[in-house]
């Protein structure tokens, strides 16, 4: 029976990296590094939630507080820190893992920072001021200019080199593979640059962008709207676009954003990802801000800024009587002493993903809420020791190490942005699996221990480093289980996305998946937003950010 | 018996060290030597088994024969890396000969010692001896024989002490051996200890006669770091320093170079005390820094190990900058200046950049808006900064794009500029936080030790021709880096 479930060595690579790399590992002995662990978002609690331990709610001892959030990842952050910034303070955040930040967050070991998850943000344009607000509080955003648009600390600004792509045998520069490009490559990789500076400098009958960041800044009319209706790869093919390298670029890029291949993303999220980006035509793509241990600092600073609120390890499994009169019970379960505990809110900011909500909250289905819709794909992302940087043909390390011949998305270097450009670093390796959903069951991947990643790991970075294996001291895993929301053709115009974003009774929502696209403005917005409807609710006035669409 | 323990280990030593210097690549080479070496030591044990005649005198000649072998090692070695291409079997036959001979040694040593019981109170003596021998021979020579002696020197000195136990055996083992040959013997060891101390007398002149032939061959010295390839090469009429492959001096003219970097800072900052030297791990900036009774400290911050190990014990280049860097005064820290300079507290009176040209991106962070702030942050209000930026006539856009991002960076700056022969017209600027930089042309003090400046030049240096006037550059930053690429276009195909 186990049998016909596990995977041998060969299989497990051919599933995730595709044949090549399987082949070339013939019967080479496994050579694993001395250390490294395996972790998982926690399931344990997770399933809790998902199987609704419901029956055995205890409502008797409940801690009374105004509001309570659920989840802490930017999202719920993100609203603390707007509730508290209002001088609201009568509110708690629960956090079902032991640390905040969810897919923010961050790591250190022997002294060296890196990311978890999320690891840059483009630079805000002027539009999104109230993340320019949080950006500024940290000293991240040192003045703004005449414009509007905000003026980056250098020491922020990812450093170049900022990317190069390993192909052909060799590193090139920038992440468009342009060693060997034929004239037509070239020819329809402007093309498709002049497209994106289209989308750009196009405006709606109301005066906004077709594309902006936060999304619910663009543009809803019909032309954005119609783009949602098919497949990024199909969009491509549309345009007459059949340069192999040019499909390399956008691939490498839906598969970055949002761990789904061209051809199940929506061609709306495929052009948002490049145009929302760009100021003005001849702009080029807005810089990226990002720090060592990547986004994981604005999460240590939310945090820092609302840390008295936040209680971890604390897992909300339900949410009753928020469409009743009188104040929500929210029931919960407290990892570190395995006990229930809970809170009676007038509000409850509900910032963890939708897929949870139908579980956790009494009453959600039968309001006639559907989030079927709302599918989310996993990562792999391992954080590599090395003692030294690798020996390289080509174009130097730079932040972010592409290998053209991958699937997985390479590596971030963690102290790049530091200027630390030798002796030992952490390599931050990234791997969407929504692309092997046909190939490796999720069952299957359960089952697989820190010994097999580990090999997947080494086996991808070999393409590019032969003799990577030298100098890997440790590799740390952590396998994010439904992490990603996938802006599916579709999902992110169709009416259900839009409907969860409301209001259900006294739960108000925020997360980034209710925009679509998993994004660190998104989620933040959200989250912002959804902490202003509360202080509307509760009367509280303070000078809010104006977030509202510029009509 | 200390003595003997103690020069099988530095002749081992002797061999890493100059294999190291003259191969490059110190870990291989050491653990090369030292396989082959404790190999030989295995050898030797095993081949003393086979001798049961004359003991003492079989011992005694080795001894002889080790002083010989192992004091001229040094010489033989450096002389045959001159001369012939197989360098690498003179080595590595070397020291299995030495290892043979010095693993013959306790062995027989041991059983005259055993056979005759009279000695035996030596004989626990012996083993602990050897033990210190070793340890005393690994302690001294890194700390004072290198240093003091030199390798050539250390060489021929152990040598003559193992000639000097050879003969004392002779007397210590009398009862043990025949009459026939003995004044032989003596013979023999005198004349060993005469060849050598003659070596040791005549070590200078051996030492420029053997470099003079190295020399003669264009690359002297090679070696790969962690951070870059150092080499060292040379024509008739001085000798050349390349960090990746890029010229950094040539001993021939190299003075007006330092002169012009380092001395209108220092006339400018007006007494300096406190002085931080960025980059110039070879040591010839602080050299110049040092001619100045104002200065207290200097710190000199470089990458690179391997390039202030070279400046501090290469003969060379270690009598160029005039042993500067192991002044009393100079303290060097070996560590990337980007990040060593955001984590200092107490502010310089001076600074002096002698960074490579900004040909990668790991070099041209150090030359960004970012840095030059941080490197403001220590220095006192009045401090000024010198800094070399490249050729203005070759890479206009690099030189003023220096400039510019200093001046972005807060900084007052007064371009100028020298003719250095090798490098041809070379470009620096003189940079602080106050406007009005004056640099007083008053050589008073140090005119003597120039070789380059007096005072007329002093500002005629700020005089720029119009071939290299001002252009309109970008400011170099961590997010752009656009200064590499200038250096990338302007350089290319010219150096
Ligand atoms: C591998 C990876 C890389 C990414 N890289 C980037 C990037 O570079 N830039 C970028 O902008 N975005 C990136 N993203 C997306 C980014 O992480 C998100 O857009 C954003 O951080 C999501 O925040 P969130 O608060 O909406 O959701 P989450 O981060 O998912 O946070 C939800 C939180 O709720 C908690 N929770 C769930 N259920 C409960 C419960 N029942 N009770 C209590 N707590 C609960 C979870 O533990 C979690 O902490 C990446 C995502 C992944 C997975």
């Amino acid at each position: 029976m186990a049998k016909t479930e596990t995977l041998n060595r060969r299989q497990l690579l051919t599933a995730l990296l595709g044949c090549q790399v399987a082949g070339s590992v013939g019967c080479s002995t496994l050579r694993l590094p001395p250390a490294g662990e395996l972790q998982h978002t926690r399931f344990d609690i997770g399933h809790l939630v998902r199987d609704g331990v419901a029956a055995e709610l205890d409502f008797s001892a409940h801690e009374q507080v105004g509001v309570t959030i659920v989840g802490g990842g930017i999202a719920g952050l993100a609203a603390a820190w707007r509730l508290k910034r209002a001088g609201f303070d009568d509110f708690v955040l629960a956090e079902l893992e032991s640390k905040p930040g969810g897919t923010a967050r961050g790591g250190s070991r022997n002294g060296v920072r890196f990311p978890w998850g999320a690891h840059y943000v483009p630079v805000p344009m002027a539009e999104n001021e109230s993340l320019i607000q949080l950006l500024t509080e940290m000293r991240v955003i040192e003045s703004v200019a005449d414009d509007g648009s905000p003026v980056v600390a250098e020491e922020f600004l990812c450093r170049e080199p900022e990317e190069r792509v390993y192909s052909d045998g060799s590193w090139h520069e920038g992440l468009y593979p342009g060693h060997g490009a034929s004239e037509e490559d070239l020819k329809q990789l402007n093309a498709f640059r002049m497209e994106m500076d289209r989308w750009a400098d196009m405006r709606d009958a109301s005066g906004r962008r077709m594309f902006a960041i936060p999304m619910a800044m663009g543009s809803d009319d019909e032309v954005v709207r119609q783009l949602d209706q098919m497949s990024m790869k199909d969009w491509m093919n549309d345009q007459g676009w059949d340069s192999p390298r040019l499909h390399w670029l956008v691939d490498y890029s839906c598969r970055d954003d949002y761990g789904l291949p061209p051809e199940r993303v929506s061609a709306w999220a495929g052009v948002f990802y490049f145009a929302a980006r760009i100021v003005r035509s001849g702009m080029g793509s807005q810089e990226v801000i990002t720090w060592p241990e990547g986004n994981g600092r604005i999460v240590n600073y939310l945090h820092d800024s609302v840390q008295e609120n936040v209680r971890t390890g604390v897992g909300v499994f339900a949410v009753a009587g928020s469409q009743e009169a009188g104040p929500c019970r929210v029931a919960a379960l407290d990892a570190k002493t395995g006990k229930q505990v809970g809170f009676r809110s007038e509000q409850v900011l509900f910032a963890a993903p939708q897929m949870m909500a139908k579980h956790v909250i009494e009453g959600f289905s039968e309001s006639g809420r559907d989030v079927s819709g709302f599918q989310y794909g996993s990562w792999l992302v391992a954080n590599v020791h090395v003692q030294d940087r690798p020996v390289d043909e080509g174009f130097p390390m730079a932040w972010d190490n592409v290998i053209r011949e991958s699937r997985s998305l390479g590596y971030v270097t963690a102290t790049h942005q530091l200027g630390v450009d030798h002796g030992p670093t952490v390599l931050t390796w990234y791997y969407p699996f929504a692309d092997v959903e046909a190939t490796i069951t999720r069952k299957q991947m359960l089952q697989l221990g820190w010994a097999d990643w580990a090999e997947v790991v080494l086996a991808d970075l070999r393409l590019a480093h032969p003799g990577i294996d030298d100098l890997v001291s440790r590799i740390d895993i952590m396998c994010w289980g439904h992490a990603m929301i996938q802006p599916s053709p579709g999902f992110v115009w169709g009416p259900e996305r839009r409907a969860a974003a409301e209001p259900l009774g006294a739960v108000h929502f925020a997360g980034t998946d209710l925009s679509g696209v998993a994004l660190l403005e998104e989620a933040f917005f959200h989250g912002v937003r959804a902490a202003e409807e509360i202080l509307a609710v509760r009367g509280i006035v303070d000078r809010p950010v104006d977030l509202t669409r510029k009509d | 018996m200390l003595a003997v323990a103690t020069c099988g280990l530095i002749y081992e030593l002797i061999a890493g060290t100059l294999a190291s210097y003259l191969l490059g690549d110190s870990v291989t080479q050491f653990s090369l030597v030292i396989g082959v070496y404790l190999s030989a030591l295995g050898v030797g044990a095993w081949f003393s088994q086979y001798l049961h005649q004359g003991l003492a005198r079989t011992f005694i000649e080795v001894e002889l024969a080790l002083a010989l072998v192992g004091g001229l090692s040094a010489p033989l070695l450096f002389v045959s890396f001159a001369f012939v291409q197989w360098f690498q079997l003179v080595l590595f036959g070397s020291v299995f000969v030495i290892g043979t001979l010095v693993g013959l040694e306790l062995p027989l040593l041991m059983r005259i010692l055993k056979e005759h019981l009279d000695f035996s109170d030596l004989v626990s003596r012996v083993l602990t001896f050897d033990y210190i021998g070793a340890l005393l021979a690994s302690l001294l020579f890194p700390i004072l024989l290198v240093p003091y002696l030199g390798l050539m020197r250390t060489s021929l000195v152990f040598g003559v002490m193992n000639a000097l136990v050879g003969l004392w055996g002779t007397y210590l083992l009398r009862p043990l051996l025949t009459n026939r040959g003995l004044s032989g013997l003596r013979g023999r060891a005198f004349l060993v200890v005469g060849v050598l101390v003659i070596g040791i007398i005549k070590a200078d002149a051996l030492t420029t006669w053997t470099e003079e032939i190295i020399l003669g061959k264009s690359v002297v010295h090679a070696r790969q770091t962690r951070f870059q390839r150092i080499l060292v090469t040379n024509d008739r009429r001085g000798f050349q320093l390349y960090l990746n492959g890029h010229l950094q001096f040539n001993s021939t003219d190299e003075y007006r170079y330092h002169e012009a970097l380092v001395h209108p800072v220092m006339l400018a900052a007006q007494q300096p005390k406190r002085i931080l030297v960025l980059g110039g791990g070879d040591g010839l900036a602080v050299r110049e820094i040092l001619k100045h009774d104002s200065v207290e400290t200097v710190t000199l911050v470089d990458i690179d190990p391997g390039m202030t190990e070279i400046a501090t014990q290469f003969p060379l280049l270690r009598e160029l900058n005039e042993q500067s860097l192991t002044h009393e005064k100079v303290t060097v820290v070996n560590t990337d200046a980007f990040v060593w300079v955001g984590k200092q507290h107490e502010p310089f009176d001076a600074v002096v950049i002698d960074f490579p040209d900004p040909g990668s991106y790991s070099v041209g962070k150090l030359y960004t808006t970012f840095f030059y702030r941080r490197l403001r942050q220590i220095m006192k209000p009045d401090a000024l900064v010198s800094i070399q930026c490249t050729s203005p006539l070759v890479a206009g856009q690099s030189y003023w794009c220096i400039l510019r991002t200093m001046e972005e960076s807060g900084f007052h700056v007064r371009p100028y500029c020298t003719s250095v022969p090798t490098f041809g017209v070379w470009g620096f600027a003189l940079a602080g936080l106050r406007a009005g930089i004056d640099v007083p042309p008053d050589l008073t003090r140090i005119e003597q030790e120039l070789s380059y400046l007096n005072e007329e030049m002093i500002s005629s240096l700020f005089e720029l021709p119009r071939d290299i006037y001002p252009v309109e550059t970008e400011v170099n930053q961590l997010n752009n880096q656009v200064l590499v690429r200038y250096y990338d276009e302007e350089w290319r195909g010219k150096d």
